[in-house]
């Protein structure tokens, strides 16, 4: 059978995107590092443009390539995240690669062809493109982990996160295999349709989704498959962890909501509990772990590993509530953290990258408005009213609340009253890491002072980072944030 | 509003003084705007003397609703009626005095304006104590006074000694406030409201009522009493909690003058006489008051005479004469006791403020063995504490002229020997307190102004009469203490007295103990007298004709002089029973429960556990990288594991 000519039009932003990406490639290659200051700008501009894009695609639920794509305004939305993830990485990096030699345009193009993969993960409706989007993205970032590739700590990074990377997709394609076995399909929507009672071999099936969720938790690094994400981070050239931080989560999350509320909706009941169960953990290790860490870039891993752990107890809930938690927390995240590593990527002395928790003393000093804005990144990322991290914890755990409200049995209720609980009381020991880095800026005494400038592009992220964060709670901004997050979320489960 | 004039000026005053004085007003107009607060009240206090008192028109003036809550509705009003008016004018009048002295006294103190502003906020307070028209206004006052007497103790703060008065004067003052307030709390539960009005209305229906406390029956009204009369004994140092009065001394001698003798300490005396509707229920309070007076005024007597501080011989002869305060309230002579405490107050606060003014003289020197042969040096002030002294002491010519004391004091015993067994006791310490008085008075000016200087040379050669800003004020006071009795006495206590205190005070019928002392035998007003005048001639005896006996009897008798000088072993009984054990316990909490205990197993415990669990779950991170694929396949294998057994399979 001849397949009828697909409908390329909802895939048009990563069409264009992916094109774009190519030719900045060309001009690079042909380029080489003269070319640099143009391809990162271009880069960027480029992510502007799909942004432009995809906001003017966002419209109703639409399927192509013989159900393999599909595009709603949750991918609309997740779409937007990840490509001003990608932006501001971009951004971020140029003074980083300028200074440390590490000029090839190869590198912002790496990132545009992981955001590729990233947008085809998002609008990802069959196994099949789930796993072609992932390798896209996971392809370009192992690269991009070991692109400081003459530093032993970056090809470790690197080589780490490939090993553990393809462990991981292994057990991903496992678990494909094992759902098409048992179901005879890999298209989500035909999973959705499934009814369990319809003579499924229905353990198979399960064993089946726990894996393929392994592989995409793995992505999203929380425990237990987060073991890689302190030293990737550690390891990779900043700018790299400061995108690791950022995007390929967000796409992760995204692929592991649409995977778990659409193609496994049937069975919630049963991922549900796996679900609560890795979110509790990940908070507890996250939380408990940064405390004796004196790496900065260490610390933002364990901490981004409890922030998967809160974003995990929102997609547990299972409900449409749940999702819309998910996707305030993960814009919430997004600034927070893409701002934190903006100041973090601002730490230089005598020309050299320092990373140490105590590099930082004596910056109110030195750099007032720079140790304001950590700041408030550090109140908000331990969740102190009324800055943005806040407001995430609060609707995530408003979720979780309201799902154990309406549980089926009494033990699902109190697992997940206990697990609110948790995150909060967790939320509490993280506080002490956080405090202790404003502790640090203030009170120590001061460190030789940091280099300057820190560049336009880091100071434009660090302004409008800063301002996101302390205006979220503002109707005006909170407001359209939790709209757009509304509707994606019910484009999902309807 | 004019009645507001009264009260409110010292107020602004002290906000004023308090907020600006020190940045930009300076220290002269610091002491203008205070003194002329004080001295505005002044007037208008004798403007409120004569319409209300002497005019018989006592009212209350509303100026505003405070707080409410169901039936405790507290508002904010002035109670103008005689007994009020005598207060405010006593206050306004001596306060004003102390101001303007304070000018001169103060004048090479580096913190002028925070004095002067320390006054007029204490004036302010202990107003809105006198005015009150319900007991939580009262209640108001009564902690304002005691703050101001706090800040004003401990006014130079850099003296150890000083911090240590002043926080011994809030912590004792505290028992007795809590007996106020518990006072308070029993006025509103046995008569559902804290107004005076109401709560004196139903008093006589309340008589014989018992209120069920842990198992036991307690009579309402002697409870009440009782309460309230501890906040009194706080307050005006009676024996048992007047430890921290002589300590008071450390502050400077015209706060000494202004609150602990003239003003805050006689807050006792006015609250009694203010709830005699109460305490005319409930004989077995006036009994209990009556023997606590007179102890005091006994005991302190007896002190008074080892003291060799000069200002500490003054605060225990206050504390005496508060004693004779209570126990006239006690025999139910309120006005008598009133009479008193306005005449004490002038002859007090002079004899302090002249004592203030021999410091001044001798640079500060305090200890009167260190004094002697003033009079040639500084005759004024030697006159004027002849004349408070011979107020002090009572003396007078019966049915021609009496300084103040002869005519309150006096009044005062004839009496308590009417009042029955107890008062009886009351006048015998009371006669013999009077004995004392007058000779630690004459040991007083004799061992100051007489005799040989004991002082070194070079104190000597700079010792100056005061300046007139602070003899002026201690004329006023010597008019007061000259006159105040003379004039007084047939309105306070004599034929005009029903009229001039009208529905202020109240006798239960039969009670009247002053009418009875008018028609007493002549021989118990002449006694005082006799043992005041033999007071006086054996101080002459002791320092000047045989200066070798005062030593020789304190050696004789030195067991029991000892124990006086000791001031009874008060302050080291109170050390080992209170302040010691409760230091003990603090430091068992301190130490065992709350670092022992709650710190080790809370905070540090819970921050111990934390950093562990934390340094575990990094050891895990070993860096290899077989361990990490090891964490995921366990990982896997639990999930897979999970759902197997959850399928059942």
């Amino acid at each position: 059978m001849i397949a009828a000519i697909p409908e390329f039009g909802i895939a048009l932003p990563e069409i264009v995107f992916a094109g774009l990406a190519l030719v900045l490639l060309m001009i690079g290659t042909f380029g080489k590092e003269r070319s640099m200051g143009l391809v990162t700008a271009l880069s960027a501009a480029s992510c502007l443009v799909a942004i432009l894009l995809v906001l003017l695609m966002d419209t109703a639920t639409a399927t192509s390539f013989e159900g393999l794509f599909i595009v709603d305004k949750f991918a609309g939305y997740m779409k937007v995240l990840v490509l001003l993830g990608s932006g501001l990485s971009i951004v971020m990096s140029a003074g980083y690669l300028q200074r440390e030699k590490l000029q090839r345009p190869e590198f912002p193009v790496l990132i545009l062809l992981a955001t590729v993969g990233m947008m085809l993960m998002i609008s990802a409706n069959d196994i099949i493109s789930l796993y072609v989007g992932l390798e896209l993205q996971s392809l370009a970032l192992y690269v991009l982990a070991s692109f400081h590739r003459d530093t032993i700590r970056s090809a470790e990074a690197g080589l780490k996160y490939f090993v553990l990377g393809a462990l991981a997709s292994g057990v991903l394609l496992y678990g494909a295999t094992l759902v098409y076995g048992f179901t005879g399909t890999t298209s989500f929507e035909k999973l959705a349709a499934l009814h369990p009672a319809e003579g499924v071999q229905t353990v198979g099936l399960w064993v089946g989704m726990a894996l393929v969720a392994s592989g995409l938790i793995f992505k999203v690094s929380a425990v237990p498959f987060h073991m890689w994400t302190p030293d990737v981070y550690e390891g990779a050239p900043t700018p790299v962890t400061a995108m690791f931080a950022v995007a390929p989560k967000i796409a992760a999350v995204a692929l592991l909501v649409r995977l778990l509320m659409g193609a496994f909706a049937p069975l919630v009941h049963q991922w549900q509990v796996a679900i609560l169960a890795i979110s509790i953990m990940s908070m507890a290790w996250g939380g408990y772990a940064a405390i004796v860490q004196r790496n900065i870039k260490r610390l933002m891993a364990y901490s981004s590993i409890a922030n998967v752990g809160y974003i995990l107890l929102g997609l547990a809930a299972g409900t449409e509530r749940g999702v819309e938690s998910v996707l305030v927390y993960l814009a919430i995240y997004l600034f927070m953290t893409a701002g934190a590593f903006a100041v973090i990527l601002t730490m230089r002395r005598d020309g050299q990258m320092v990373e140490y928790l105590s590099d930082l003393a004596g910056l109110s000093h030195s750099r007032p408005l720079l140790a304001l804005a950590m700041t408030v990144f550090m109140f908000s990322l331990g969740g102190i009213p009324p800055l943005a991290g806040f407001i995430g914890k609060l609707y995530v755990f408003q979720a979780a609340l309201e799902a154990g409200n309406h549980a089926a049995t009494a033990g699902m209720a109190n697992a997940f009253y206990i697990a609110a609980g948790l995150g909060a009381t967790i939320s509490v020991v993280s506080m002490f890491y956080y405090l202790w880095i404003i502790k640090i800026i203030y009170m120590d005494p001061p460190a030789a002072p940091l280099d300057r400038p820190a560049g336009a592009g880091l100071s434009g992220v660090v302004l409008v980072t800063t301002l996101f964060t302390l205006l979220f709670s503002l109707t005006f901004v909170v407001g359209p944030v939790v709209g757009w997050a509304d509707a994606a979320a019910q484009s999902l489960t309807h | 509003m004019l009645e507001s004039l009264a009260v409110f000026p010292p107020l602004a005053a002290a906000v004023i003084v308090g907020l600006f004085g020190r940045r930009s007003l300076g220290d002269r107009a610091s002491q203008l705007i205070t003194c002329g607060g004080v001295l505005l009240s002044a007037a208008v206090a004798i403007w409120l003397f004569v319409t209300v008192a002497l005019g018989h028109n006592p009212h209350t003036v509303h100026l505003f609703h405070w707080f409410g809550s169901g039936t405790l509705q507290v508002d904010w009003a002035l109670r103008l009626d005689t007994l009020s008016v005598v207060m405010i004018g006593v206050v306004t009048v001596v306060s004003s005095m102390v101001h303007v002295y304070s000018v001169g006294y103060m004048a090479h103190d580096r913190d002028i304006p925070r004095f002067m502003a320390y006054l007029s906020l204490f004036t302010f307070m202990m107003l809105a104590l006198v005015t009150a028209d319900n007991f939580v206004q009262m209640f108001f006052g009564w902690e304002g006074v005691g703050l101001a007497s706090y800040l004003l103790i401990g006014f130079w703060y850099e003296k150890p000694s000083a911090s240590a008065a002043a926080i011994k004067a809030f912590v004792v003052n505290r028992v007795g406030d809590f007996g106020f307030s518990l006072g308070i709390m029993a006025v509103y539960f046995i008569f559902d409201t804290v107004q005076f009005d109401p709560v004196f209305a139903a008093a006589g229906s309340k008589v014989g009522m018992h209120f069920t406390f842990l198992g036991t029956q307690a009579d309402m009204l002697a409870t009440c009493c009782l309460l309230l009369f501890v906040g009194a004994m706080g307050k005006s140092a009676q024996l048992g909690l007047h430890t921290w009065l002589p300590d008071a001394m450390e502050g400077p001698t015209p706060v000494s003058a202004l609150i602990h003798a003239a003003t805050m300490v006689t807050a006792g005396v006015f609250m009694l006489a203010r709830c005699s509707p109460l305490f005319e229920q409930s004989p077995l309070a006036l009994e209990v008051v009556t023997i606590v007076g007179a102890l005091t005024a006994f005991v302190a007597a007896t002190i008074g005479l080892t003291q060799f501080d000069i200002k500490r011989v003054i605060a225990y002869s206050t504390m005496s004469q508060l004693g004779y305060m209570f126990f006239a309230i006690g025999v139910s002579a309120y006005s008598a006791a009133i009479f008193h405490l306005m005449t004490h107050a002038f002859f007090k606060a002079l004899l302090f403020l002249g004592a203030g003014s021999v410091i001044h003289a001798l640079s500060g020197e305090q200890d009167m063995r260190k004094m002697g042969g003033l009079f040639k040096v500084i005759p004024k002030t030697g006159i004027l504490m002849w004349i408070g002294s011979l107020a002090l002491a009572g003396i007078g010519i019966p049915g021609v002229f009496g300084f103040a004391g002869f005519y309150s004091k006096d009044m005062i015993l004839e009496a308590a020997y009417q009042g029955g067994a107890v008062g009886q006791l009351a006048y015998w310490l009371g006669i013999a307190a009077a004995f004392f008085t007058a000779f630690y008075s004459w040991r007083l000016i004799i061992m100051t102004f007489y005799g040989s200087p004991r002082a070194d040379h070079h104190t000597m050669e700079h010792a100056h009469e005061s300046p007139p800003v602070m003899l002026l004020p201690l004329t006023v006071l010597a008019a007061g203490a000259l006159f105040a009795g003379w004039l007084g006495y047939d309105h306070f206590v004599g034929e005009a007295r029903g009229e001039f205190w009208g529905a202020s005070i109240y006798v239960a019928p039969g009670h009247d103990t002053i009418e009875a002392a008018h028609k007493g035998p002549e021989w118990i007003g002449i006694l005082p007298l006799v043992v005041g005048l033999l007071g006086i001639f054996l101080a002459y005896v002791f320092y000047i004709l045989k200066p070798t006996w005062p030593a020789a009897w304190a050696t004789s008798l030195s067991g029991l002089y000892q124990l006086i000088y000791r001031k009874y072993y008060f302050d080291e009984l109170y050390d080992a029973i209170f302040v010691r054990p409760a230091f003990a316990l603090g430091r068992i909490f301190w130490k065992r429960v709350d670092v022992g205990i709650i710190d080790a197993f809370g905070p540090d415990g819970i921050a111990t556990a934390t950093r562990s669990a934390s340094a575990g779950f990094s050891r895990l991170q070993s860096g290899y990288l077989f361990h990490y694929a090891l964490a995921m396949l366990v990982g896997v294998l639990v999930l897979t594991t999970f759902y197997l057994i959850l399928g059942g399979v």
